[in-house]
């Protein structure tokens, strides 16, 4: 059985309405949370990134397991946004985490799925006994053109797994993903902020890679969406989410639990797999957990999990932790964003 | 006497999965299918685009359209910025006239959603005044202009705007080929976000894909050979000055009502003659111009009587006014505009509009208008 072993996360403390962003741009703020279905969203602080954030949300993973140096022999560090384009934030990490030096260290990208492919190669590393154990991290302080549209939702936040074969707590029970060349979203050499192709990213870029990578793991098992305690869907704004679950056939009980965006805003890789940290706060053992990722250019990973006895020694306080917050103004924001 | 005897149109809409090409080969195609004729029997091919040559660096069309149906015979691309099918399916008519016992095809086509909003709406800013341009004016801000003087000249409210939109979406709700196919209200209109006072969302043509195409022929035995065809009574075009701030009024599109005189003058009818129209609604001002300077309405009447909803289908007025859905709910893809709307008319008139036909239709109109009243095509079909 391979799955996941502890976790952790990591929202900064800073908040920025979205009635802030709209005043600034004279836009109603009622239009802007009735179309993107987001009230605020979490910035990180102008000396933080995705690889202090990453630091943060693994420290908190292996703070409830015992490991010896040499049980983590692969790490991987998902981001739209890493520090460096040519120099590994996974090997900063496991430096500073102290892991010995024989892993296999791998920076992923692939838009906001780039840690949940990770997954499906963890997993499969743990089951291949490369590895008793692996580490795969999201985390993003994703910006945004001002004025643009994503400014709304683009936010900061990291998640981190760890992944194993003795005292799981989240039995990965199958894996799907689905890929194509869709370039819904996208961000060259030297551009500083993502381009995207507007409704281009809803429909044939979204929804339909959502639908097929889900359709198709819940038919291999045998499995309808009512056999679920949870459904999670990549969540690039309030609405998307709600629609896809919908159109797969979960009931908004279901979902519920895991739509953080519309207080925390899109920390693309780590947007999805904040909705399970938040759904692992409430969940029960035997539950399970339907979980789907998605990456612009474009591609999806499913994922079924079921909860285990393990849940009860490794849930982390979630709703609590992120009410520390401190809102800021546009000025700020730009700022912290470095995009004076 | 031309006649047009085939119509067919793509769906209108955001058409990811479709280029120019693919748009313009599924309307002749489907044309030719709806008509039964070969490729063979097509003497010319008048192309209407505007903005391939902006946005996709692609310009010699008519080779191309050679390429893609597999002919040699003239093609001509035809350019009149948002009035360009019009001016296509006018000029198609006036080389059947030239060249008598001739068939062809009129198409429009448009591929406007494969690029970002500020690239599409610098592209259709081309057609407007340089002087205008510089001066940060896009067509929302010079029909702006013009809404604004027209609702104080006369006294009206916003509220006029939105009954146009409110009709057309209606409209477009009974056209499966509409790039919108919901039904608005007309809180939800006012409550639109500006995009240039007084025009909101909801007042505006979205930008689209797609492709229309129309066949005309004045050969006999090829008119014989269709069931259901319609006269083309006349087809006139007027231009005008294309800076606004050239023109002596505001309060109306001088070219739409040159080319409305001519058109009625040569089609011997009267306005009350006209039971179906396809009015340039590229935002909602335009459509109440447009009812005046027509002559449909007197000058200043619009505002008043649109809230009557008179020219709305199933409301049993005497004029029924854009049952298509108009260009702010069939959608505007801008080339294939114009060929639409003189397709709507054809479709009204030969029974074929299926759960929008209005009932004992004679006489169509169809009005084309480029940039803000720069050209302006008026068209008028019989049967």
């Amino acid at each position: 059985m391979v799955g996941i072993v502890s976790y952790g996360f990591y929202v900064p403390q800073y908040r920025i309405k979205v009635e802030e962003i709209a005043g600034v741009w004279g836009k109603e703020p009622i239009h802007v949370l009735s179309s993107l279905g987001i009230e605020e969203k979490a910035v990180a602080a102008i000396d933080e990134d995705s690889l202090t954030m990453a630091f943060e949300s693994v420290s908190m993973a292996l703070s409830s397991v015992k490991l010896k140096k040499d049980d983590i022999r692969a790490i991987f560090f998902g981001s739209e946004t890493p520090p460096y384009v040519v120099n590994p934030a996974s090997t900063i990490l496991a430096e500073f985490l102290g892991i010995d030096h024989h892993y296999l260290a791998s920076d992923t990208q692939f838009a906001c799925k780039a840690a949940t492919g990770a997954i499906i190669t963890a997993a499969s590393l743990v089951s291949s006994q490369f590895t008793s154990n692996a580490l795969v991290i999201a985390s993003d302080k994703a910006n945004a053109k001002p004025h643009d549209p994503l400014e709304y939702t683009a936010s900061s936040g990291s998640v981190s797994l760890l992944l194993g074969n003795k005292n799981i707590m989240l039995e990965i029970v199958a894996m799907s993903s689905f890929s194509s060349d869709t370039p819904d979203f996208w961000r060259r050499e030297g551009i500083r902020y993502p381009s995207h192709g507007g409704r281009f990213t809803g429909k044939p870029s979204y929804f339909y890679h959502i639908q097929n990578s889900a359709s198709d793991l819940l038919k291999k098992q045998h499995l309808k969406p009512s056999d679920f305690a949870y459904g999670i869907f990549h969540m690039p704004n309030g609405r998307f989410p709600r629609e896809i679950s919908t159109t797969l056939g979960f009931t908004k009980k279901q979902i519920e639990p895991s739509l953080v965006v519309r207080s925390l805003g899109n920390s693309y890789t780590a947007s999805a797999l904040m909705g399970l940290v938040s759904v692992l706060e409430v969940a029960k053992p035997n539950d399970l957990i339907f979980f789907a990722s998605y990456g612009s250019g474009a591609g999806s990973d499913a994922f079924i999990f079921k909860v285990t006895q393990n849940i009860k020694d490794k849930r982390q306080e979630f709703r609590k932790k992120i009410e520390n917050k401190t809102y800021i103004d546009y000025q700020n924001y730009l700022k912290f964003m470095r995009n004076l | 006497m031309v006649s047009i005897i085939g119509y067919y149109t793509t769906q209108f809409g955001e058409l990811w999965e479709k280029s120019l090409s693919d748009l313009i080969e599924e309307s002749i195609t489907g044309v030719l299918r709806n008509t039964r004729l070969e490729v063979g029997q097509i003497d010319a091919i008048f192309f209407a685009n505007m903005l391939a040559g902006v946005l996709e660096n692609n310009l010699h069309t008519p080779s191309k359209i050679a390429e893609i149906v597999g002919v040699n015979i003239p093609v001509f691309r035809v350019e009149a910025a948002c009035a360009s099918g019009g001016v296509a399916f006018h000029l198609g008519k006036n080389y059947i006239e030239a060249n008598s016992g001739k068939t062809i095809l009129v198409v429009g086509a448009e591929k406007m959603t494969d690029h970002s909003p500020e690239e599409t709406t610098s592209a259709l800013s081309s057609a407007a005044s340089g002087e205008e341009q510089e001066a940060g004016l896009t067509f929302p801000g010079l029909y702006a202009l013009i809404a604004n003087y027209y609702l104080s000249k006369y006294h009206n409210k916003e509220e006029a705007m939105a009954y146009v939109s409110y009709k057309n979406h209606f409209h477009g709700s009974l056209n499966d080929k509409a790039q919108f196919k919901r039904k608005i209200s007309i809180e939800q209109i006012l409550q639109s976000p500006y995009i240039a006072y007084p025009i909101k969302v909801l007042d505006s043509s979205p930008i689209s894909d797609g492709a229309s195409a129309l066949v005309l022929s004045s050969n006999p035995s090829t008119i014989k050979k269709i069931k259901k065809s319609v006269a083309v009574l006349s087809s006139e075009v007027s231009t005008d000055t294309i800076s606004l701030n050239k023109r002596k009024r505001l309060d109306e599109i001088l070219a739409t009502k040159l080319a409305s005189d001519k058109a009625f003058s040569r089609a011997r009818l009267k306005r009350s003659d006209i039971d179906i129209a396809e009015l340039h609604d590229c935002f909602t001002i335009a459509e109440l111009l447009a009812m005046e300077d027509i002559g449909f309405w007197k000058k200043g009447e619009a505002g008043n009587r649109i809230n009557e909803l008179e020219t709305m289908y199933g409301n049993n007025g005497e004029l029924v006014v854009n049952t298509s859905g108009g260009l702010k709910a069939a959608g505007h893809p801008v080339g294939a505009t114009g060929i639409k709307q003189i397709g709507e008319i054809f479709l009204q008139l030969t029974e074929q509009a299926k759960n929008r036909q209005v009932k004992n239709t004679k006489f169509g109109l169809a009005h084309n208008v480029g940039g803000s009243g720069g050209t302006a095509v008026i068209t008028i079909l019989g049967v």
